[in-house]
């Protein structure tokens, strides 16, 4: 692990080098134009510190997020609209519930197909095809359908969450609740026990390894899900909404600011995921 | 009533054959046969239900008004497709793919960068990517183009890290073989580590199938011309026109499961070596 911080500190090192290149690249022309309008001529320097600092570049420099990031969130009250962390918070919300949810249908599913052969057979190859559907695409038809029956605010967004994280839960499961070899299984039968005792002190227990690896999966997924699902509500609250905001408006920066909040969430949650793992199978005597 | 009872009996009928079905010994007949009826059932359910509770086909239509829907709007369909499939989606994935696989050669080389980048590539790929595409939409104008980069980017990670882990699935004996048969860098890598490293690289490729989709679909809520498969989704339901919808979400649905089988037939093909293909 220590091995690997160097390198990996270099590459993020390059990373952001090359990020304050791309922007000197890509916002120059603009720059250049509002100078030739105003009749200057811009040195090296003049330029690359005007590609730096607009209002609106084409890409912002990392320092420029860092400015916003921190405008909007210490800076401002946390109930107010303009705050990152009230749009975060929304987001946040949705997403746990349909990971919540979604951890719940798929752990129910998982031990439908393991314990009943009819449900493994015409259960499962559905549950496969089902991520072959780009449901992200319908994202907006299930918010519209549900607002006109009454349905609206968290448990739409949760839905698509939900379905986005139900299937890594699913195939880890299954996974997992079959991963007791048969000396196991025929060792329980050996001491009589009961098919519920089979499942709590056997199977379950053995699924927990498999079940942390989906569960991270499906946490990225369902914040995913959350943040598509903010875009057809008409950009009213969370990053979604902010991101689309943006983009209508041109601010770039603000697009970036809710970016990068995104993704620390993302990392956030799943590394929150990463420690309960470790405490709980170390409890379990399984790392 | 009637179609209710219809629904009840469809649901009752497709259950006890799916478990007689079951009962039988497994084979390939069973197999697709198990699934399917399963398919047709819930089909059936849902016609029956909207049949007869008289839900209003803005809330959600049968299905076979939207198969009718479906014959009689092929045209605006294929356009979509040709737009957000053929133009934003595959060309994405060829370069996304591509690419990544490129550089997963030239990481694999530098050990130094196999440590800096994996744990990088690893981390972006848990990222919410999709967000990336306002920023893509912006700096390559609403036409296929910018849904392509969006694509590009999505594929990009996920076939990174598999092809980069894959292209380290040899271990030293049979490096050492290859060595001492004189192979040097090029020969072993054609010979030996591309091929071992296959079954990553496809699981890599098909991750990308359904995530190229997803990308240049999502990427045309952000503005696109007036023609795409998500363009028309989201027009279609600000006109309440969902019978559309679902003919889209339906093209979506065999495109995306052909463009997946697709790329699992070819796996087959080229991997038929490997236990899990053996069967």
């Amino acid at each position: 692990m220590r091995k690997s911080v160097f390198p990996v500190l270099t590459v993020v090192a390059v990373l952001f080098v090359l990020w304050y290149v791309m922007a000197v690249v890509l916002n120059a022309p603009w720059a250049e134009d509002k100078a030739k309008r105003a009749g200057l001529e811009l040195s090296f320097s003049e330029l690359v510190a005007d590609t730096w600092s607009q209002d609106k570049p084409k890409l912002p420099v990392p320092h420029q997020v860092a400015e916003e990031i921190w405008k909007t969130t210490a800076l401002k009250k946390v109930s107010s609209k303009r705050s990152l962390v009230y749009h975060s918070g929304i987001t946040l919300s949705s997403t746990l519930l349909g990971f919540a949810l979604g951890t719940l249908l798929g752990i129910g599913l998982a031990v439908g197909i393991v314990y009943n052969r009819v449900m493994d057979m015409s259960v499962m190859p559905w549950v496969i095809a089902s991520q072959t559907i780009p449901i992200l695409a319908i994202a907006p038809m299930i918010i519209v359908v549900l607002n006109a029956i009454g349905i609206s605010g968290l448990l739409p967004k949760a839905i698509i969450s939900m379905y986005l994280s139900f299937f890594p839960v699913v195939v880890g499961m299954v996974k997992g609740l079959r991963s007791p070899g048969m000396m196991q299984l025929d060792q329980m039968k050996t001491w009589n026990a009961s098919r519920g005792q089979e499942f709590w002190k056997l199977r379950l227990p053995s699924s927990m390894p498999y079940l942390f690896t989906s569960l991270k999966i499906a946490m990225a997924a369902s914040l995913v899900g959350a943040i598509v699902g903010e875009l057809p509500t008409g950009a009213i609250a969370g990053l979604g909404a902010r991101l689309l905001a943006g983009s209508y408006y041109g601010q770039t920066i603000q697009i970036w600011s809710a970016l990068i909040m995104a993704a620390a969430l993302a990392a956030g949650l799943v590394a929150l995921i990463g420690v309960i793992q470790r405490v709980s199978l170390k409890r379990m005597g399984m790392a | 009533m009637g179609w209710i009872v219809f629904a009840i009996a469809a649901w009752g009928l497709g259950w006890g054959l799916n478990i007689w079905l079951a009962r039988l010994p497994r084979n390939r007949a069973t197999g697709l046969a198990v699934p399917v009826i399963f398919g047709l059932t819930l089909l059936l359910i849902w016609e029956g239900v909207v049949r007869g509770f008289g839900i209003s086909p803005v809330l959600l239509p049968a299905p076979s008004a939207i198969a009718v829907r479906f014959a009689a709007s092929t045209g605006i369909l294929w356009e979509d497709f040709v737009q957000t499939v053929l133009k934003g989606a595959l060309s994405g994935y060829v370069i996304g793919c591509g690419s990544a696989f490129v550089m997963a050669v030239i990481v694999d080389r530098f050990p130094f960068l196999q440590r800096g980048l994996l744990p990088v590539g690893n981390f972006v790929a848990a990222l919410p990517i999709i967000g990336m595409a306002p920023i893509l939409v912006m700096w390559f104008g609403f036409d296929w183009q910018s849904k392509a980069a969006v694509v590009v980017v999505m594929v990009f990670f996920p076939m990174l890290v598999n092809t980069v882990q894959g292209l380290q699935a040899t271990d030293n004996m049979q490096r050492d073989l290859m060595r001492t048969y004189a192979s040097g860098y090029w020969g072993t890598l054609r010979k030996l580590r591309l091929p071992a490293a296959m079954p990553f690289i496809f699981n890599g490729l098909k991750i990308g199938t359904t995530l190229a989709l997803i990308g240049a679909i999502v990427a045309e809520f952000f503005g696109s011309p007036i023609r795409g498969m998500g363009f028309r989704i989201s027009t279609s339901v600000g006109q309440l026109a969902l019978d559309l919808v679902w003919a889209e979400i339906v093209v979506a649905a065999i495109v995306g499961s052909a463009f997946y089988g697709g790329v699992a037939l070819l796996e087959k093909a080229v991997t038929f070596w490997h236990p899990s293909q053996r069967g």
